[in-house]
């Protein structure tokens, strides 16, 4: 099993442990990747929302590179994979507009989407293509005991029709791989909303009030940590903690990890190697020991 | 038949018993392809004719019924029950973001309000012609998905900012506001991209896309939100933290093919604006202690050049 990685810009620069241990895990799973080091950024919704056609051939650029190396991609990061996923999808219900697409990318790149490629998360290959079955095989150390409260992000989830989602309106796909490792699933309220990141730069007040929202809540239903596909709600949850503790004007103390931290521990992955130190919020007692 | 029984479990109110809500369980029948609404109503005959609701039309035309149905809005005469059935159970509340007045009735006057701040009416130029203001079909193509809007307040309800602050405008009035400022016929469109591109209005929405997953029209808020801010950064509405983020955007990866995460944040607090840049030290200094702070100098992707060759022909392709 290989596929093209898609770092996407962030496990490139303020979470780089997510690309580390997101690798670790690949190895230990026998899936080859090959990272797209060629790749341009997704646009994060934003070039889109700038310029809508360069967003679309950066993407298409991005599908194409990776049908050249004969791959499908894997994405590390919800917000990379559900912007791929609509363009993709965008592309694909509209052929004269895929054509379009094309003649730009040719005329700068010489490329073209030839619309083969498909498009998964990480925890999606985890899911589909691996199976759970295979993985509980390669748990080495269960998390036993551990609560873990799933936050999905809103890419993984809406619109639902570029997810895989069995249930989008009240999906379990993280809480089947959290049992799966051995920890304990927390059912929370908050655990399909907006985590506040896209905001944080225009309005701050209400970016804190959804991550306070986030943490609290899960806190409240007794969970050890939060995990998350996410690296943009990762960095919301837990760079800005401090300032979310002092609104909600209480200690919260909850680390936020990324899927594959979580995954790497139980298949025995050492502790040193997930970067888990650079956290704001440092995890304690059994995930640290 | 008796396969067919499930439990309803709704949200009950009565402002003069309750101090607070409360859930009631009714076990019924399901009839083949009725509706929330429709078993709503043989509830209400049947069972207990004292259960609040709003209702009218039953054809998804006057936007009345909207409810949450396992803790997501729609619009329960367009909804078949058997669809909405969880481990035997459907859970009725009503809509969110709003205060209940009443089991399943909100108050609803909020809502309105808040259309009522993007100037919801056509503002033509000048005299009113003899005859009506024309459009070609490509002219109301535009608009024709931010028309279909029954204002039934499904977005309002799941929209994640407006949970957090009322004085949002919202995903309803902004569709509607994007409603007059694509109308070839309204003349008032600059001064409203430059009112809603304020605080409150598109660049305060996070792309959760509750609103367009729980829309039950074409309206999708979240596409209409999209386009404004499209038309407002073409017409150069960019004194505003949002726009400036889609600025730094352009601007990094036009250049290197990745996102320099310091500038952006720079870039969207603005160079000038002293309080905003001395409030992201807290959490700079933190990162960097860390080592968690994006590298200082940005990475390129390999043939980057290729990725500046497409932006370099930006102007071009935007018109």
């Amino acid at each position: 099993m290989k596929y093209a990685l898609y770092t996407g810009c962030v496990a490139k620069g303020a979470a780089r442990e997510l690309l580390t241990s997101a690798q670790l895990v690949c190895e230990k799973l026998g899936v080859e990747l090959a990272e797209m080091t060629d790749a341009a950024c997704c646009g994060a919704g934003v070039i889109g929302e700038d310029n809508p056609m360069v967003a679309d051939i950066l993407n298409a650029r991005t599908f194409s590179l990776a049908e050249a190396q004969g791959l499908d991609i894997m994405n590390i990061c919800t917000t990379c994979q559900g912007v791929h996923r609509k363009a993709q999808r965008k592309l694909e219900k509209d052929p004269a507009y895929m054509e379009r697409v094309n003649a730009e990318l040719q005329k700068d790149t010489g490329r073209e989407y030839k619309g083969t490629v498909k498009i998964k998360h990480f925890y999606e290959v985890l899911l589909q293509e691996i199976g759970l079955e295979k993985i509980r095989e390669k748990v080495v150390r269960p998390l036993q005991g551990l609560k873990v409260a799933p936050f999905y992000g809103c890419y993984a989830l809406r619109p639902p029709e570029v997810n895989d989602l069995e249930d989008p309106d009240d999906p379990n796909e993280l809480e089947r791989l959290i049992e799966t490792l051995g920890a304990t699933p927390v059912d929370y309220e908050e655990r399909l909303k907006c985590c506040g990141f896209p905001i944080m730069m225009m309005n701050r007040d209400n970016s804190m009030k959804l991550a306070g929202n986030a943490v609290a809540g899960a806190k409240d239903a007794g969970a050890d940590l939060i995990v998350t596909p996410c690296p943009l709600c990762h960095l919301n949850l837990d760079a800005y903690q401090p300032e979310i503790e002092s609104r909600v004007g209480r200690k919260l103390q909850m680390p936020i990890l990324h899927i594959p931290q979580l995954v790497a521990m139980a298949l025995g992955v050492p502790k040193n190697a997930l970067r888990l130190q650079t956290h704001i919020v440092r995890p304690t007692g059994m995930l640290a020991s | 038949m008796a396969n067919n029984k499930v439990l309803f479990r709704i949200q009950r109110f009565d402002p003069e018993k309750d101090e607070k809500p409360h859930d009631q369980d009714f076990e019924i029948e399901l009839l083949p392809g009725a509706t929330i609404l429709k078993t709503l109503h043989r509830i209400r005959a049947e069972q207990d004719p004292t259960l609040a609701l709003r209702y009218s039309c039953g054809s998804a035309i006057c936007g009345s019924c909207a409810m949450k149905i396992n803790g997501h809005a729609i619009l329960a005469c367009k909804t078949q029950a058997s669809e909405c059935v969880r481990d035997g159970m459907v859970r009725v509340a009503p809509i969110g973001n709003l205060k209940v007045l009443r089991d399943l009735v909100v108050d609803i006057e909020p809502f309105w309000e808040s259309l009522g701040k993007v100037n919801p009416y056509l503002m033509p130029a000048g005299e009113a012609p003899d005859k009506e203001r024309a459009q070609t079909p490509d002219q109301f193509g535009s608009i024709d998905p931010s028309t279909t809007c029954i204002l039934c307040a499904a977005c309002y309800s799941d929209c994640n900012v407006l949970g957090v602050d009322p004085s949002f405008l919202g995903p309803a009035s902004l569709a509607k506001a994007h409603r007059f400022i694509f109308d070839s016929r309204d003349a008032n469109d600059q001064p409203r991209l430059r009112e809603i591109s304020e605080r409150t209005g598109v660049w305060d929405c996070t792309h959760c896309g509750e609103c367009s997953t729980r829309c039950p029209t074409e309206t999708k808020p979240l596409e209409r939100i999209e386009e404004i801010r499209v038309q407002a950064m073409a017409d150069e509405h960019h004194g505003n933290a949002g726009a400036r983020h889609a600025l730094g955007f352009r601007e990094t990866v036009g250049k290197r093919g990745l996102l320099d995460e310091n500038w952006l944040a720079l870039r969207s607090a603005g160079f000038f604006n002293v309080a905003g840049l001395i409030s992201l030290m807290p959490v700079g200094l933190r990162m960097m202690m860390r080592g968690k702070m994006p590298p200082l100098i940005p990475h390129s992707i390999d043939k980057a050049d290729e990725v500046k060759k497409i932006f370099a022909r930006f102007e071009e392709l935007r018109k």
